[in-house]
């Protein structure tokens, strides 16, 4: 956390409201978001015992498991929620794009993408632990399931994977997104929970977000004392009836929080790259559907060493491109790195657009700009610096002193002997310059997997799910 | 009457488990937590007296799960554990013994422990698994009880702690931190049987700091067992139960009168006026941090004495670092808006703060 969101928490919690961290929304929020409120039997890993979904809110769709500990009904339930999710991430097939790439053949990427929206971190943590119970099942053989439930299971894997990618909107943790543009005057830990940010948010701090009477916790984890109350003599009574209107009253609460905060979210302004994440997520989501369709294996028990590698490289880069398209949408955000003189923002004082270096043929126009500002500037002399406003320009630090900065323009002012239109900033106009700038070093140089030296384990096989997967208990 | 005993007055105490003993080391900064807890007041219901009750709750769901994971593994003898325990430490088959030290009757059973530990390393002989042993730990001059799920000897002449938990490891991955807290009360154990040696004439070092974790593998009930390095967690504890022996400096600070007594009448529930019970909690410093909410029976208490104090603590430990270290909330907005002058000392974060808060007001306008 950085000194601007801890001073914005303090002012959430003088003014008794939470502040605002950002000026526009930097997640995608889908049209159509399939909003998913799993809960789970407490004290068992990946007993599923209802969950609240859809993507209207008027119709939440209630999933329960009338007696948790039974294996049967637990398959057929998880058989249902592939019946409600399946159908909903193919209807984002239909309709594609051709997309053209260098050195590759073209592919074809949906136009729009599925997006499932979970309320906390937990929530994810346990649509992973779904998948990886249910993908290895087979349709057939000596332990079969119901249709859809190893499908349904590579796809929760999928979106749980995807929620842990720097900037990918498929899969939106509500605290999360909700904390990532407003600061409320509890700790982090507080924030966790659903009901109690989304009060700081509306209305103020409230306590009654953490009376489990008044505001239940919003899963995967039930009440205790729901459990001994309500749940277990309901579940004992074994009336399915009785069990799936106890959880209905744990969920409901959660579900009308849940479109709240989609709501908060959409009523923000949409940041500028967010667009491109979201094309890279639709991107991604069509490579996820042509592996389906095309037969290939179940996503690995666990990555092999440079599989494992590669993707933490492909993450520290998104995660980098992330932090710093952000802060070019946003000057709020932007406003971290002027506190750290990592970029400064004034008013432009002096110009001379025709100011060239160099002579005869090697003579380069290198228009000189001066901007006034109140920003502690860190960056030595010959920084390459990047611009918000303009942001296909590439200029220098020449010097700074005394509030004055001084930037020569090396890229984005045109062909001809005198600068673009517009191309270099007035005199009274403001700007803001950073040494961020978007473009990082390719990926490593990882081998193939066929090469992995036997120290990283050697080559990894192929994982084929076995009858032994195919079986293992769920209990 | 010794100072402790008079801050706890007419309320019985509170018997320490290896729970309570690992959460002493969870905010070992804390006045008020290390003098009610060496005290042995019953924080739970101090805090339900004061109208805070502490908001953790085990589901039945869940103790069943547990118990029903225990029996599973300790069925027959030990028979699951001991086949588990024979693969990871290696100990030979056919000479494993089993002594459940349950069986001899509660009040037996410490010195019973005792005697058949001190057998066990002066015969050196035989692998033993030992069930339901119990031990006791010296807390601030009062003796804990504590109840490990069982004890297991090797061949090798080295003891190890076995843990039985019900959290799954999956893919061989666990919830770390429910990993981290079964670590924290085994080194309770491992410290607790060290000293049993050493009061014995042995070498403490013969109980090994590797603990055995045992959980039910991915979604299956199978257990499977894990060693786990608890060096870190003892030397934590070990640090707070020093710390507690010397709570004199603490006593020293408070005022002669002070206890936090319950004065529990003939039902066993607190008479004491609510308002002089937090006078006197509020007597002893505190030092919230949002950690406490997960870790310690008055968090609710302190966490309001927090925000009525405007305390940034509130925030968490990393904002309060963020923030240099300036404790009340209305001293870094007074920073911040420039109301208020930098003392000696502040200058640089009261600068921070002015170039934080233009830089906010300049991009929210
Ligand atoms: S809740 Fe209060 S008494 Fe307990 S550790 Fe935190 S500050 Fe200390």
């Amino acid at each position: 956390m950085s000194l601007l969101t801890s001073l914005a928490r303090l002012r959430a919690l003088d003014e008794g409201i939470a502040q605002p961290i950002a000026t526009v929304r930097h997640c995608h929020v889908s049209a159509r978001p399939m909003v998913f409120i799993p809960l789970k039997l407490s004290g068992e890993a990946a007993a599923p015992l209802a969950a609240m979904l859809g993507t209207d809110r008027d119709e939440p769709r209630l999933l329960v498991v009338p007696q948790p500990r039974n294996r049967d009904l637990r398959f057929a339930w998880a058989a249902e929620l592939a019946g409600v999710l399946v159908p909903y991430i193919e209807t984002f097939l239909a309709s594609t794009e051709t997309v053209a790439r260098k050195n590759a053949d073209p592919y074809e990427r949906a136009v729009d993408a599925p997006q499932l929206v979970l309320p906390n971190r937990a929530g994810v943590a346990f649509t992973r632990l779904l998948g990886r119970s249910t993908r290895f099942r087979s349709l057939d053989g000596p332990y079969p399931v119901p249709m859809g439930v190893p499908l349904l299971g590579r796809w929760l894997t999928y979106f749980a994977e995807r929620a842990a990618y720097p900037g990918s909107s498929l899969t939106l943790c509500a605290t999360d997104e909700l904390g990532r543009h407003w600061a409320s005057g509890q700790s982090a830990l507080e924030d966790a929970n659903l009901a109690a940010l989304v009060s700081w948010i509306t209305e103020g701090p409230n306590d009654d977000a953490e009376d489990p009477l008044i505001w239940p916790p919003a899963g995967p984890a039930t009440d205790p004392g729901f459990d001994a109350e309500v749940l277990a003599p309901a579940i004992e009574s074994e009336s399915a009836e009785r069990v799936t209107e106890a959880l209905r009253t744990q969920l409901a609460p959660t579900w009308r929080l849940m479109w709240r905060a989609l709501d908060l979210l959409r009523g923000l302004r949409e940041g500028a790259g967010v667009a491109q994440r979201w094309e890279q997520d639709r991107a991604s989501f069509s490579g996820m559907a042509a592996q389906v369709t095309e037969g290939g294996p179940p996503q690995a028990r666990r990555d092999g060493a440079i599989a494992a590698a590669a993707r933490l490289a492909r993450m520290e880069r998104a995660q980098a491109a992330y932090d710093v398209q952000r802060a070019y949408d946003d000057p709020l955000i932007m406003a971290e790195y002027r506190l750290t003189g990592e970029a400064f923002a004034g008013e432009v004082v002096e110009n001379d657009p025709d100011n060239t270096e160099g002579e005869g043929r090697s003579r380069k126009l290198r228009p000189l700009v001066v901007i006034k500002t109140d920003d502690p500037v860190r960056l030595a002399p010959g920084t390459a610096l990047g611009t918000p406003e303009r942001r296909g320009q590439g200029a220098q630090l020449v010097s700074a002193r005394d509030g004055l900065v001084t930037i020569k323009i090396t890229k984005g002012m045109g062909r001809a002997k005198t600068p673009a239109p517009g191309s270099v900033p007035e005199v009274g106009e403001r700007v803001c310059y950073t040494s961020l700038t978007d473009d990082f070093q390719g990926s490593p140089a990882l081998p193939d997997p066929e090469a992995t030296p036997w120290t990283h384990g050697g080559p990894p096989q192929t994982y084929v799910p076995t009858d032994e997967d195919a079986q293992e208990e769920w209990s | 009457m010794n100072r402790l005993d008079a801050l706890r007055g007419t309320t019985p105490q509170k018997p320490h488990d290896a729970r309570a003993i690992a959460a002493l080391a969870a905010n070992p900064g804390c006045s008020r937590r290390a003098l009610m807890d060496g005290a042995g007041i019953d924080k739970d219901a101090a805090a339900r007296h004061l109208g805070f009750p502490a908001p953790f709750g085990q589901s039945p769901f869940a103790i069943t799960r547990g118990n029903a994971f225990e029996a599973l593994v300790k069925a027959d003898g030990c028979a699951e554990l001991l086949r588990m325990l024979r693969d990871l430490l290696g100990l030979p088959i056919a000479e494993v013994a089993y002594h459940d030290v349950e069986n001899v009757g509660a009040h037996l059973r410490h010195t019973h422990t005792r005697t058949l530990i001190d057998r066990a390393v002066r015969q050196e002989d035989a692998g033993t698994v030992y069930d339901h042993p119990l031990f006791t730990l010296d807390i601030a001059g009062h003796t804990a009880y504590l109840e490990p799920d069982v004890v297991a000897f090797q061949l090798g002449g080295r003891f190890h702690i076995v843990e039985i938990k019900s959290f799954a490891v999956i893919d061989g991955q666990a919830d770390p931190a429910a990993v981290a807290a079964a670590a924290r009360q085994a080194a309770v154990y491992v410290l607790a049987l060290r000293g049993l040696l050493a009061e014995l004439g042995h070498d403490p070092l013969r109980v090994s700091h590797e603990v055995v974790l045992v959980c039910p593998e991915n979604f299956a009930n199978r257990p499977v067992a894990t060693l786990v390095d608890v060096r870190r967690e003892l030397a934590v504890l070990r640090r707070q139960l020093t710390r507690m022996t010397t709570l004199d400096r603490l006593l020293d600070g408070l005022p002669d009168d002070l206890t936090f007594d319950l004065l529990p009448g003939e039902d066993g529930l607190p008479t004491r006026p609510v308002a002089e019970l937090a006078d006197a909690v509020r007597g002893a410093a505190a030092r919230y941090a949002p950690d406490c909410l997960s870790t310690c029976d008055l968090c609710f208490f302190c966490r309001d004495e927090a925000r009525q104090e405007g305390a940034s603590d509130l925030l968490g430990r990393h904002v309060r670092d963020e923030l240099g270290g300036v404790a009340s909330v209305g001293e870094v907005l007074g920073l911040a808006d420039g109301t208020r002058d930098a003392a000696a000392g502040q200058e640089e974060i009261a600068r921070l703060l002015r170039n934080a808060e233009r830089l906010r007001r300049e991009c929210l306008t």
